[in-house]
């Protein structure tokens, strides 16, 4: 019997490939966000509402669309005059960084790009080990969930730099305690920086926009 | 469910490691799977096993290490387990805590012949 010590991750490929697409990006003066939810908490109508703050605040912004099949949420961004490419995943329920460093040939010919932004596969739990090659991932949670949330699935929210609480229009109409589902997201994760948003009507997202504008220059 | 493209990589990591160590029979993967990780055991063993079946590692056990989320004070330095997220350092009681595991998702070792 021959026993072989190796002691690596298992998705040390995954990290690698990872690692290439952030130097990638850097060097090009790219900054990346991995933008994760459950299906329906509404990344597609943040990135929407972000563009005007984002266009006022001068950063330009190509997307990166990951979903099992379609092209309905890249058809969405383009017609606010977005570049967005589509991947569709397949059966896979996450981007990997493989399929990102195959997107970023398109990401770099797009003129004026100071940050991509990567929607993810509506998943809480895949995308949680999947690093991408970002700067930061945005962890998305709607009222319309409970508040619980943070303590259900905590890899994803422990994973996360910010956590963007949408849909909160919809807060008096639910038992969603919002300070409850923040205190939940710091105990598992005390570094989120959390934001409050509703892309219905708008709140929040000048305040969200500007902090990612802010990481952006940050950055340089 | 992403086990199975997680067992997909631990596949490809088995096959580079017995070639290079020129083994013919696939006996054990030990692996290691922190608490704070997406990854279901029991989703993965049940992945690894329908995905060996018929293959030159067919009958190879899956031994899964499961390590707990643990924090390290940053004021004393004790290392502690975390349990519900409990941050507290029951040493000296401050709150000043890193993490200092749960996130792992590691192959450790294979035996083979």
């Amino acid at each position: 019997m021959h026993e072989i010590v190796i002691e690596e991750k298992i998705l040390a490929r995954n990290d690698e490939i990872a690692a290439r697409n952030r130097k990638a990006l850097s060097d090009k003066g790219v900054y990346a966000i991995n933008i994760v939810s459950a299906p329906g908490a509404g990344k597609t109508s943040l990135i929407e509402r972000m563009a005007a703050e984002l266009k006022a605040l001068g950063i330009g912004f190509a997307v990166v669309e990951g979903d099992l099949e379609g092209d309905f949420d890249s058809k969405r961004i383009e017609r606010l005059g977005i570049p967005a490419l589509q991947i569709t995943t397949g059966r896979a329920c996450h981007l990997d960084a493989h399929q990102v460093s195959h997107a970023l040939p398109w990401v770099f010919a797009q003129p004026g790009i100071e940050l991509l932004v990567i929607e993810n596969v509506g998943n809480m739990v895949c995308p949680a080990e999947y690093d991408l090659g970002e700067d930061m991932k945005v962890m998305v949670m709607s009222a319309a969930e409970g508040d619980d949330k943070p303590l259900k699935y905590p890899a994803i929210f422990s994973a996360s730099e910010a956590l963007i609480i949408n849909k909160s229009d919809l807060v008096p109409h639910t038992d969603f305690d919002i300070k409850k589902a923040r205190d939940n997201a710091l105990k598992v994760n005390p570094y989120l920086k959390i934001f409050e948003t509703s892309c219905r009507t708008g709140a929040g997202v000048a305040e969200w926009a500007r902090f990612l504008a802010g990481a952006v220059r940050h950055a340089k | 469910m992403h086990e199975m493209s997680i067992t997909m990589s631990l596949l490809d990591t088995i096959r580079a490691e017995m070639e290079k160590a020129a083994l013919k029979e696939l006996r054990s993967v030990r692996i290691r799977v922190g608490e704070l990780t997406a990854v279901e055991p029991e989703a993965l063993r049940f992945c690894f096993e329908a995905s060996i079946k018929g293959t030159p590692f067919e009958g190879a056990a899956l031994e899964i290490e499961e390590a707990p989320l643990r924090g390290r004070c940053k004021d004393c330095g004790n290392v502690f387990r975390i349990i519900k997220f409990e941050r507290t350092c029951p040493g000296c009681g401050c709150s000043s805590v890193e993490m200092a595991g749960g996130n792992e998702l590691d192959i450790v070792s294979m035996e083979g012949v």
